[in-house]
């Protein structure tokens, strides 16, 4: 049996927005993977502990509150001090083009953007996976 | 997708307490193979200490918020504790939405507390195939009491009462669960009955019905007797008389020695298991066996031979191992 | 006018001619999956009775709107929903809207104003100013509306968990400039329930949330006559991705369990109810927003009416604002958005809305731009002074198809009404995770048909530009704000009187745990500095926090 993906889809900070991240996370499960919700008002620090705790491959974050300057860089930080670099973080929200490429050059994989086809997101995630 | 694991290092990190190896055993416990043994047999000498709880019943009976409540409880008795919760695997897909963790939020800054969310995967339903390996593990990492949280959906449910020395079964009023329990045999496994949701309205009657049908199975006198008792996670209530029966039942096997039975249980039922499962596969895989399906089935089909006829053909001719 | 006579075999010609044509292989649903009749005439209203049904303007059952005169007496308010940065920096943009010709203000806070933490909470880090204004305390409100006369214009704010706390703010700004409660007016959302359905910006549990409300309404009747004290909101359940009708049925539940609340608290409806207000949805899809408009309007008369014993004509207003759909604009071909935006705000007008806000085309990719903001507004200006809809109350009435579907929409919201009572209301069905169940529901199949193309969205999933490079320009908000914002605010800290603050507080703990009207008291910790995170966490001792229930 091939080994599933596990994803964490969390939804840091303190937006309530989650239909997005409910929609993400019901297409990944429909796509065959594990996905974890964290539901909402993560600190960076709960999704961090959590992503180590499941031993997930991937990470979701979902934010449209503007703070994802903030959050994407301390989730990855976490990540990092405890050992769990591997893990493929995305996002999703309202990012502005030059925050996306700040985001990426940091070691964020990719930003999806308003409007993203659920499909792409499962393709680009199983893409990562199938080397 | 990563594989080819250093068993020996990560059992080592794992010794020395980090959160990251310990999840990553479950990862190989939960994929199964070669792996997984090597890992259970490096932690076996040290799996026989911990406490298992086991929380069953229909979904959305607050489970999970019941859990959350238990655990804030048993960390103020300074209590270590590890948390398996599992969700059904879509039959569809093969995924899974965990969403356990929602419940749990600030136990994940509690460095004694570790949460790991399974899929059922292979397993029928409420429960996972390896609940049992991931429990030895949360118990070799150092944790005093493990609670699984299952999904009671069927008959499965019934398995936990293997894996678990307090099976604690939780109903809500509504929607005749009581019934439900009883015609799903959860009767049978429950030490504890947790009427939740205590604020409805039919809450006393229901709990009372349940109390009623215990009554009438006739418990032979010094045995255990369930309990039901009425609690609302929402409104934080009931939650210290829950904690208390579930040490009172604790303290009831050990004074009667039923720790060491149900670890002899527990163990033979591994044994068991373990085999039942190499014999199916070695099965599925013997060419043997194939090719007198392939032959001998066309007999069947035709009326020629029972399928019971095949059945004994097939056992004479199979050697295990 | 036909005759009777021939009706019959026109229809029957008509159908079979209809069978025998081909059709576009294209989806004939509404933008919320409902079919279609895919032609209304004379028999699917044939029962229609004008007076009971309809009503002239300003008259029972208010189908065709609240006033006699609608737009000819006075057009809605044009409001445009702004905050941004620190209260100066949201000042400054207030002032650039009424110099444009905006009518009323409209606050949009930050998420830690929402939540009720202070800018230097732990949690506020990475959200002071990013998509609302900053507000801590008094001091930041009077800066806010420096310069602005707050017995001269209404003012709604965007805030519900905390509302009581803004409120007091607001109130307090204005008095100290000596203008009485009595003159001030507008709107708090002050929605809590729809925050537990679909916005999830919540801070305590249900009961004691109601009661903040009840204390609110109770307040306001007495000081403050001109404030609308809840403004019951379809708009965020529909952004989370409700359908049409569930905006619709699950907004006047909501209303429909304030009355109850306020009445259970010993209030006479028509002491409150005059000041309940709306806040709708204007989606895409044309005729089913103008139709659950008038659907609004008559299914909240007659249960005043007839369920509440409601007396007063005003408690049988259904008035409304509305915002064009944020979740219909798209990241892609932004300008697009502008199109998008006039078609809704259209709708909303033709449906006999109160107050508008209309999206500016740029909100998927950040908060709006100036540029941005003018042309949403000037949408506004064009549909009042250009289109002409202004000259005639409710243009669309006895239409065969909006008629028929306004009697659909009732319909389904009487069915969804039955379903709330048999969980026992509106707070235990939240218990029971039915509202959030059934929007995830409509969400996912929502985006499940944009991604089979059932769905077109020009620029998305159709008509899509290669390469396409964005070009507009983009609000930044500095991290500077939350630096400046957190050094004020320990200013602020440093020279008000603490020992008076903390006696306030401790005072509002007090009545927290009894039963007095709490307003009273918030406006005492308002009024000697306290913060907003300071009232929070004394009334999260007495009330607890809510958790989100387990539904997805």
């Amino acid at each position: 049996m091939p080994r599933k993906i596990r994803v964490l889809v969390a939804k840091p900070g303190l937006d309530g927005h989650d239909r997005g991240a409910k929609v993400v996370a019901n297409a990944l499960k429909d796509a065959g993977m594990e996905v974890i919700y964290t539901g909402l008002h993560q600190t960076p620090e709960m999704i961090a502990e959590s992503a180590v705790q499941e031993d997930v491959d991937v990470v979701g974050l979902s934010i449209l509150s503007g703070a994802h300057m903030t959050m994407f860089p301390r989730v990855m930080q976490l990540l990092r001090e405890k050992g769990a670099e591997h893990i493929i973080v995305f996002g999703g929200g309202i990012v502005p083009v030059e925050d996306v490429k700040k985001l990426e050059d940091s070691g964020v994989s990719k930003i999806f953007g308003p409007g993203t086809d659920t499909r792409d997101i499962v393709k680009y995630i199983n893409s990562v996976f199938s080397e | 997708m990563r594989s080819g694991y250093d068993i020996s290092a990560l059992l080592e990190r794992f010794y020395a307490g980090q959160v990251a190896a310990a999840a990553r055993l479950i990862t190989i416990l939960e994929n199964g193979g070669d792996d997984a043994e090597k890992v259970l047999d490096g932690i076996f000498s040290r799996t026989d200490d911990a406490y298992r709880v086991g929380l069953t019943g229909p979904p959305g009976a607050g489970k999970s918020s019941l859990l959350y409540q238990i655990t804030k409880r048993f960390r103020k008795k300074g209590r270590k504790i590890g948390i398996i919760a599992i969700d059904p695997t879509s039959p569809f897909s093969g995924g899974a939405l965990l969403g356990d963790r929602i419940r749990m939020q600030s136990l994940s800054e509690d460095p004694d507390v570790f949460v790991r969310s399974l899929a059922s995967r292979g397993s029928l339903g409420g429960i996972s195939n390896c609940t049992d390996e991931v429990t030895d593990l949360l118990d070799a990492f150092g944790k005093d009491l493990i609670l699984i949280e299952t999904v009671g959906v069927g008959q499965s449910e019934l398995e936990i009462s293997e894996k678990a020395h307090t099976v604690v079964v939780v109903l809500v009023p509504e929607s005749g669960d009581g019934i439900q329990a009883m015609k799903a045999g959860l009767m049978e496994i429950g030490d504890i009955f947790v009427m939740n949701k205590s604020d409805h309205k039919d809450a006393e009657m229901a709990a009372a019905e349940i109390a009623n049908s215990l009554r009438l199975k006739d418990i032979p006198e010094g045995n255990w007797n369930p309990r039901v008792i009425l609690t609302s996670a929402r409104e934080n209530t009931g939650i210290d008389e829950l904690v208390d029966v579930i040490e009172e039942h604790r303290s009831y096997l050990e004074e009667n020695g039923l720790i060491a039975a149900k670890r002899r249980e527990i163990l033979f039922s591994r044994v068991r298991n373990a085999l039942m499962d190499r014999i199916e596969k070695r099965l599925g895989r013997s060419e043997m066996v194939r090719e007198i399906m392939k032959n001998r089935m066309d007999d069947v089909y035709n009326g020629i031979l029972t399928p019971y006829a095949l059945v004994h053909e097939l056992e004479k001719t199979v050697k295990i191992k | 006018m036909s005759s009777k006579k021939s009706y019959g075999p026109s229809k029957k010609k008509y159908e079979e001619e209809y069978s025998k044509l081909s059709l576009q292989d294209i989806d004939f649903t509404t933008v919320s999956g409902a079919p279609v009749r895919k032609l209304a005439d004379p028999a699917d209203i044939e029962d229609l009775d004008y007076v009971e049904e309809l009503g002239f303007p300003g008259q029972y059952p208010y189908t065709r709107g609240v006033y006699p005169t609608m737009y000819r007496g006075r057009f809605w308010t044009m409001r445009q929903f702004a905050g941004f940065g620190t209260a100066s920096d949201t000042n400054e943009r207030y002032h650039y809207l009424l110099d444009h010709g905006q009518t009323g203000l409209s606050v949009a806070f930050d998420m830690p104003t929402i939540m009720g933490y202070d800018s230097d909470h732990k949690r506020s880090e990475g959200e002071v100013g990013r998509c609302g204004v900053a507000i801590d305390s008094l001091r930041d409100m009077e800066i806010l509306f420096d310069g602005i006369d707050l017995s001269g214009i209404t003012t709604s704010m965007t805030i519900n968990a905390p509302a009581s706390i803004l409120l007091a703010f607001y109130l307090s700004a204005g008095g100290k400039k000596g203008i009485s409660f009595d003159r001030m007016g507008g709107t708090i959302q002050n929605d809590i329930l729809k925050e537990y359905i679909a916005q999830k910006s919540w801070i305590f549990p249900p009961e004691p949330s109601l009661r903040l409300i009840t204390d609110i309404l109770a307040f306001c009747s007495d000081h403050v006559p001109r404030w609308n004290t809840i403004s019951i909101s379809g708009y965020h359940i529909r952004e989370a991705g409700s359908t049409a009708v569930q905006e619709l049925a699950f907004t006047l539940a909501d209303g429909f369990a304030y009355v109850e609340a306020g009445i259970v608290a010993g209030l006479d409806v028509d002491r409150f109810a005059p000041r309940l207000s709306f806040f709708f949805n204007a989606h895409l899809d044309f005729f089913e927003e103008i139709a659950k408009y008038r659907a609004a309007r008559r299914i909240w008369a007659k249960r005043m009416k007839e369920k509440y014993g409601a007396k007063d004509e005003r408690s049988l207003l259904l008035r409304f604002h509305t915002q064009t759909a944020g979740c219909t604009l798209t990241a892609q071909q932004p300008e697009n958005n502008i199109v998008r935006t006039a078609f809704q705000g259209l709708s909303a007008v033709l449906g006999g809305t109160q107050s508008l806000h209309t999206n500016s085309m740029d909100e998927t990719l950040a908060l709006p731009s100036e540029k941005a903001v003018k042309i949403a507004l000037r949408t506004q200006q064009i549909i009042a002074h250009e289109t002409g809809v202004i000259n005639t109350a409710d243009p669309l009435a006895g239409s065969y198809f909006v008629e028929a579907l306004t009697r659909d929409m009732e319909e389904e919201a009487e069915k969804y009404f039955k379903k709330i009572d048999e969980f026992g209301g509106v707070v235990k069905a939240i218990e029971e995770g039915f509202f959030q169940k059934e929007i995830g529901k409509a969400a996912y199949e929502y985006q499940k048909a944009v991604e089979a193309k059932r769905k077109i969205i020009v620029g998305l999933n159709e008509f899509q530009m290669e390469g396409e490079k964005i070009d507009i320009p983009l609000l930044r908000i500095d991290h500077a704000v939350e630096e400046s914002q957190c050094k004020a605010l320990q200013k602020m800290r440093k020279e008000r009187d603490n020992d008076k603050a903390a006696r306030e507080l401790d005072l509002l703990s007090k009545a927290a745990r009894g039963t007095d009207n709490l307003m009273v008291n918030i406006i005492d910790c308002a009024k000697c500095y306290c913060t907003e995170g300071e009232i929070i966490e004394t009334l999260k001792k007495v009330f607890g926090e809510y958790q989100e229930p387990l539904f997805y």
